[in-house]
């Protein structure tokens, strides 16, 4: 059984037919990918099982739950947490602050010690645990909002965007703690546009193209492929 | 100087009513993001109820007090669930439209209720004052401070330290995201509206005891007043509200000792227009810059 189950899903921005019949499985300890150009429907997947867009027809399991119809503000709790694009911590709370938050549905005692794994991998952000969440820096702010998001031990994490805006060695960085997420047994569904790097950390990829699923496979085929090269990675 | 030091001691007797009120304006403004502009009247509901409990149910002072806050806590979450929560996703306009809806359907009700003739606010017992420097201070302008002093610091704390006043700012500052979190964005702003009616009963206490004669628009004045003095220090700023409602109460009571009785309400607005023009987001509004 896979752990996140999307089946023939249709979703509308009022008479816009945004994303179109599209199916796709994450199985546990996996990273997928979805890649595409903007406007191919990838970051509206993405907030559709997250519950902050819905679908008017086609169903969406996690573990085996229906989860179409569950708000955001409950998936937490189902084991769902996402780094919405653009990051979006919250810049007036301290750091330590932002991880408090995103451990909001943990039980108290437990707080503490998810902190202090939240400062074993991100040793950055204990040196900034006072400081505002608006004086970090972009790639700081990237490592803070992973940190929160996965100081609820989320069954599987999504990423939207999160290499967008940062330079190109912080893009590295985000990816290689990506990697290492995901060696320590984190399941992820990144979407990106960077697809060159997203295909590099992939399992599986799912190519998007104005709502549909055009193409799929493994990211290492997919970064072999010549049309994918030709059409998303700039390659001859 | 005689004149001078009591016009102080009044002004913040007068400027900790209205910070009280603000404080509620502000909060609300900050994580519902709208102006409830019914929040005036919860203080006609809450003299109101004040004299009833005193005056018919016969309720030592104390439990007056506490009744008062309660009845006002639990109106102002009724009139979040039925009147506002519905609108969460409408206009603005939409829900400005509905608390102005909201504020004369409770001056409507008291009326209908209490009548419209002035009722007479209770004593609610008489506090030892002292004399500074020749000046009289009386107990109750010592009890308001007081007790407003210690509300601004526990409410600071709250919003500092709690997990729920945590949760506030975050829905204040991102809803979307604070719901990513799991924080229920309806609890955290019925909570809010809790508190808020609360620090309005507060207030209502005060001005009863200060000013006595209630009736059903009592609310209207002192709620622009401290809707201008939540402007004044920057909307959504709980220290600007604390400090626009103090600064609010010097000026008027300024205004009227040294300047003029009838014009003391325009110097308050004037000076309002001209803190605006200067520093559009308020005393001590942040200036956000929208996000891209």
């Amino acid at each position: 059984m896979s752990l996140l189950k999307a089946e023939s899903i249709h979703v509308y921005y009022g008479n816009i037919h945004a994303v179109k019949d599209l199916s796709f499985h994450v199985d546990e300890g996996e990273i997928v990918t979805l890649i595409g150009a903007n406007g191919a429907g990838k970051s509206t997947t993405l907030n559709t099982i997250a519950g902050l867009l819905h679908c008017r027809s086609g169903q969406i399991l996690f573990r085996g739950e229906d989860i179409t119809h569950v708000p955001a503000g409950k998936l937490v709790r189902k084991g769902l947490a996402m780094v919405p694009e653009g990051r979006r911590i919250f810049l007036q709370l301290s750091v330590e602050e932002n991880l408090q938050m995103g451990a909001y549905c943990v039980d108290r005692r437990e707080v503490e010690t998810r902190l202090e794994e939240a400062y074993a991998l991100f040793p950055r952000l204990k040196e900034r645990r006072r400081q505002d969440g608006g004086t970090l820096s972009g790639g700081e702010q990237q490592m803070l909002a992973m940190a929160r998001a996965l100081m609820s031990h989320p069954g599987l994490l999504m990423l939207d965007e999160p290499s967008m805006g940062l330079a190109p060695i912080l893009v590295e960085q985000i990816f290689d703690m990506i990697r290492d997420l995901h060696q320590k047994g984190t399941t992820i569904l990144l979407v990106e546009q960077n697809a060159q790097a997203a295909l590099s950390v992939a399992d599986r990829a799912y190519v998007l193209e104005t709502g549909r699923i055009v193409t799929d496979g493994s990211g290492q085929a997919l970064l072999e492929s010549p049309e994918i090269r030709s059409a998303y990675l700039g390659g001859e | 100087m005689t004149i001078f030091l009591r016009t102080l001691i009044s002004g913040l007797n007068l400027g900790s009513i209205y910070a009280l009120i603000a404080l509620g304006y502000s909060m609300v403004y900050g994580i519902a993001k709208m102006l409830n502009f019914a929040h005036g009247d919860i203080i006609m509901i809450g003299a109101y109820t004040g004299i009833v409990a005193v005056m018919t149910m016969n309720f030592p002072p104390l439990i007056a007090i506490l009744t008062s806050i309660l009845v006002c806590s639990l109106l102002g979450m009724l009139i979040e669930t039925l009147a506002y929560k519905p609108l969460r996703q409408a206009p603005s306009l939409s829900v400005l439209i509905t608390a102005i809806g909201v504020s004369y359907l409770l001056q409507n009700l008291a009326l209908l209720i209490f009548g419209s003739e002035q009722k007479a606010y209770p004593t609610l017992g008489a506090f030892p004052g002292f004399t500074v420097l020749g000046v009289k201070v009386d107990g109750m302008t010592v009890l308001t401070l007081t007790v407003t002093a210690v509300i601004m610091i526990g409410l600071t704390l709250f919003i500092n330290l709690s997990r729920m006043g945590k949760a506030m700012r975050a829905v204040s500052e991102d809803r979307g995201a604070a719901e990513l979190m799991g924080i229920s964005v309806n609890r955290t702003i019925l909570i809010t509206f809790a508190i808020g009616s609360a620090l309005a009963a507060v207030a209502s206490t005060f001005y009863g005891m200060t000013y006595v004669y209630i009736k059903p628009t009592t609310g209207s004045m002192p709620g622009i007043k401290a809707f201008t003095a939540a402007v004044f220090g920057g909307i959504g700023s709980l220290p600007g509200a604390m400090l626009g409602g103090i600064l609010l109460g010097l000026i008027e009571q300024f205004a009227k000792a040294y300047i003029s009785t009838l014009w003391s309400d325009a110097i308050v607005f004037g000076v309002l227009v001209l803190v605006l023009i200067v520093r559009p987001s308020g005393l001590l509004g942040k200036k956000r810059a929208e996000k891209v």
